[in-house]
């Protein structure tokens, strides 16, 4: 029996049960969808998350609370806040005696309802030092941000989002304004530039204010969320790490590096970390859809099994007719492995199509997703559905090929 | 001295389970020359169906001879059996055996999945095999959709597929109404008088006597092997075959 034999003959017996082949494809169809759908959207994520730690500029160096290993996550990821990082650490940072640090802004965040008359969105409003347009590099489209002085006199004066500004106030001009966060009375003093989303964070629905009224008047709290220092040029990255960690170490009075309450990374350094956490979230994704395979090729072999029992007399047939035990093998293997073939092609579209689908989605909101399918993927996918109907598939072939063919014809 | 098609001397044949051994064959010895038309007859149990899968490969002797074209088969290997069955032998069975949901055209070239047989030339021997047994207007037939007697004459398509030296009939009219059953020996006996050599086993007389040679067995013995004085000739359904 030649390839074009078994494959005329596996399409004989394909087709002669064609909705049982189908639910037998299921399995498989289903898993490498998923294994698909994972590499791509975990791919397509990904990038998005380093896009934007990339948009936020190379020379830019983040700093925050508790410590954490070199490349491990954040310590503030484990949930509880750590309340060590203080506004003045960082205002010390710019100083003459450092001066590729250029600006230092701190960031304390809240949640909250923010009412100009009747009109109420929920926002999320950002406590920043004056120098935040300096240190993110951006800049007000109208009015102005507030200055050094209103942040040390904790002025009661807000910069609204794009979109805030559009969602409260809609086509009026909201510049001179009073809205109320928290039931605190903040100016309108400047509109931000629309900026687009970016680090998960639609940047255009907050209100900035002075972190120190974000503190006092609306947290209730004496630390900061996190920091981030703009230097000269990403050349000098590593220098500046160190200034800065030997600058808080002085300020926090820690003599041993091992007892650091903080830690500071670069944007490479920060790019790494993600990749690497982002790199073991996708792995642990595809592994559970690796379950969902290895559960199809179980169905497989299965039903496999079952239908060497339901057609032993056909295959004691074979055998008086000519056929040796080692074309029963390749014939039942021949046959799983078609049918598990054709899942894994049938899972490629569904998986490519999720994909592209997620994707267009996901660029229509104004992400910058790019749809990843890797040809390799598809490559592994078609060899893994042809892997898992092999070795799925050669202990049916194994009992078919084993029966007597006396008795076989006799079965019924 | 010419060989013969078959010869088997002094064939045995015990199954053994376990501790009990049963006898199926206790020495029995003929030969079969190429062009005869034989039926092996006794009632069940006699030892006529072991003996006719012996004789078609499908099983081993315990002890004795059987040679095949004056070709020792007990020296033939598992693959060595499984090709001469392709190659030299047709079954016809008592339950047709033809694969469900499948066209008659499938069923009956599956023979030549296990030979060398070039693919081109698959269509055209089925076509020529249905039309010897009258069934060329059934090619995408499945065996559901046919009758009992146009099922069996699929099963004799399908065992001529291969040219085979010898064709094996067991109870070939066993699950058919006597006018289907007469159809099936008439071109039994066509194909012999074409020159193929029939062994046919069967517990009845009547159909033993469209033979030209029976061979009686019983007990695993050979109690008679006579030629046929008075042989039926089935006639009625000559329109059949073309």
């Amino acid at each position: 029996m030649n390839f074009s034999q078994c494959v005329h003959n596996s399409f004989i017996i394909i087709g002669r049960n064609k909705l049982r082949s189908f639910l037998t494809m299921l399995g498989i169809i289903i898993g490498i969808m998923s294994v698909i759908v994972i590499m791509s959207v975990g791919a397509g994520a990904q990038s998005l998350i380093l896009n934007q730690i990339k948009s936020m500029g190379s020379n830019l160096i983040g700093i925050l609370p508790g410590k954490s290993e070199e490349n491990g996550p954040p310590a503030s990821v484990f949930g509880t806040p750590i309340v060590t990082l203080k506004n003045k650490d960082i205002q010390n940072l710019v100083s003459p005696a450092f001066p590729r640090v250029i600006a230092a802004s701190s960031y304390a965040r809240g949640l909250d309802t923010v009412a100009w008359g009747d009109n109420k969105v929920d926002t999320y409003f950002v406590g920043v030092s004056a120098s935040y347009i300096d240190v993110e590099d951006t800049f007000v489209s109208q009015g102005r941000f507030f200055t050094e002085e209103e942040e040390k006199s904790i002025a009661r004066v807000a910069v609204l989002g794009s979109k805030t500004a559009e969602d409260l106030f809609g086509d009026e001009n909201p510049l001179g304004h009073q809205i109320k966060i928290k039931k605190t009375n903040f100016s309108i003093i400047g509109v931000m530039r629309e900026r687009g989303v970016s680090g998960f964070q639609n940047q255009d629905d907050q209100i900035f204010v002075p972190v120190t009224a974000a503190q006092k008047l609306l947290l209730g709290i004496n630390y900061i969320n996190f920091a981030r220092v703009k230097i000269d040029s990403s050349d000098s990255a590593d220098d500046s790490v160190e200034y800065i960690k030997q600058s808080l170490r002085a300020s926090h009075n820690i003599d041993n590096p091992e007892d650091d309450d903080f830690s500071v990374r670069s944007a490479d350094q920060g790019l790494e970390v993600m990749g690497k956490i982002t790199n073991a979230i996708r792995l642990f994704l595809v592994a559970i859809a690796a379950i969902a395979l290895v559960v199809g090729g179980i169905g497989i072999m299965n039903i496999m099994l079952a239908a060497v029992q339901e057609r032993t007399q056909e295959i004691g047939l074979r055998k008086a007719i000519g056929a040796k035990s080692k074309q029963i093998i390749s014939q039942f293997l021949f046959e799983t492995i078609t049918i598990t073939f054709l899942g894994g092609v049938i899972g490629i579209i569904l998986g490519v199509a999720i994909s592209a689908t997620v994707a267009m989605a996901a660029q229509s909101m104004g992400y910058q997703w790019d749809l990843v399918i890797s040809l390799p993927s598809i490559f592994l996918a078609c060899l893994v559905s042809i892997g898992v109907g092999f070795i799925f598939g050669i202990a049916p072939a194994r009992r078919a090929a084993g029966l007597d063919p006396i008795e076989a014809l006799r079965y019924e | 001295m010419p060989v013969s098609l078959l010869e088997v001397k002094n064939l045995k044949k015990e199954y053994r389970n376990e501790d009990v051994v049963t006898p199926a064959l206790n020495g029995v010895s003929f030969k079969i020359e190429k062009g005869e038309f034989v039926a092996i007859m006794g009632p069940s149990g006699s030892g006529k169906s072991t003996l006719m899968h012996i004789l078609g490969f499908l099983e081993r002797p315990s002890s004795g001879d059987y040679f095949f074209n004056g070709r020792n088969v007990n020296t033939f290997t598992d693959d060595e059996l499984a090709e001469t069955r392709g190659k030299e032998v047709g079954f016809i069975f008592q339950a047709f055996n033809l694969l469900p949901r499948t066209t008659l055209l499938d069923n009956i070239i599956l023979p030549l999945f296990y030979t060398n047989v070039h693919k081109r030339e698959w269509a055209y021997r089925a076509k020529k095999v249905l039309t010897e047994v009258g069934l060329e207007h059934r090619l995408t037939h499945t065996p559901g959709q046919i009758s009992g007697g146009e099922k069996q004459r699929a099963a004799i398509a399908r065992a001529l597929i291969n040219d085979p030296a010898v064709i094996f009939a067991d109870e070939p009219t066993g699950n058919l109404d006597s006018k289907s059953g007469l159809q099936v020996m008439r071109i039994l006996q066509e194909l012999n008088d074409h020159g193929h050599t029939i062994i046919l086993v069967t517990h009845e007389r009547y159909t033993a006597e469209h033979s030209k040679r029976i061979l009686k067995i019983k007990d695993g013995l050979i109690i008679s092997d006579e030629m046929v004085g008075n042989r039926q000739i089935a006639d009625g359904a000559k329109e059949l075959i073309k």
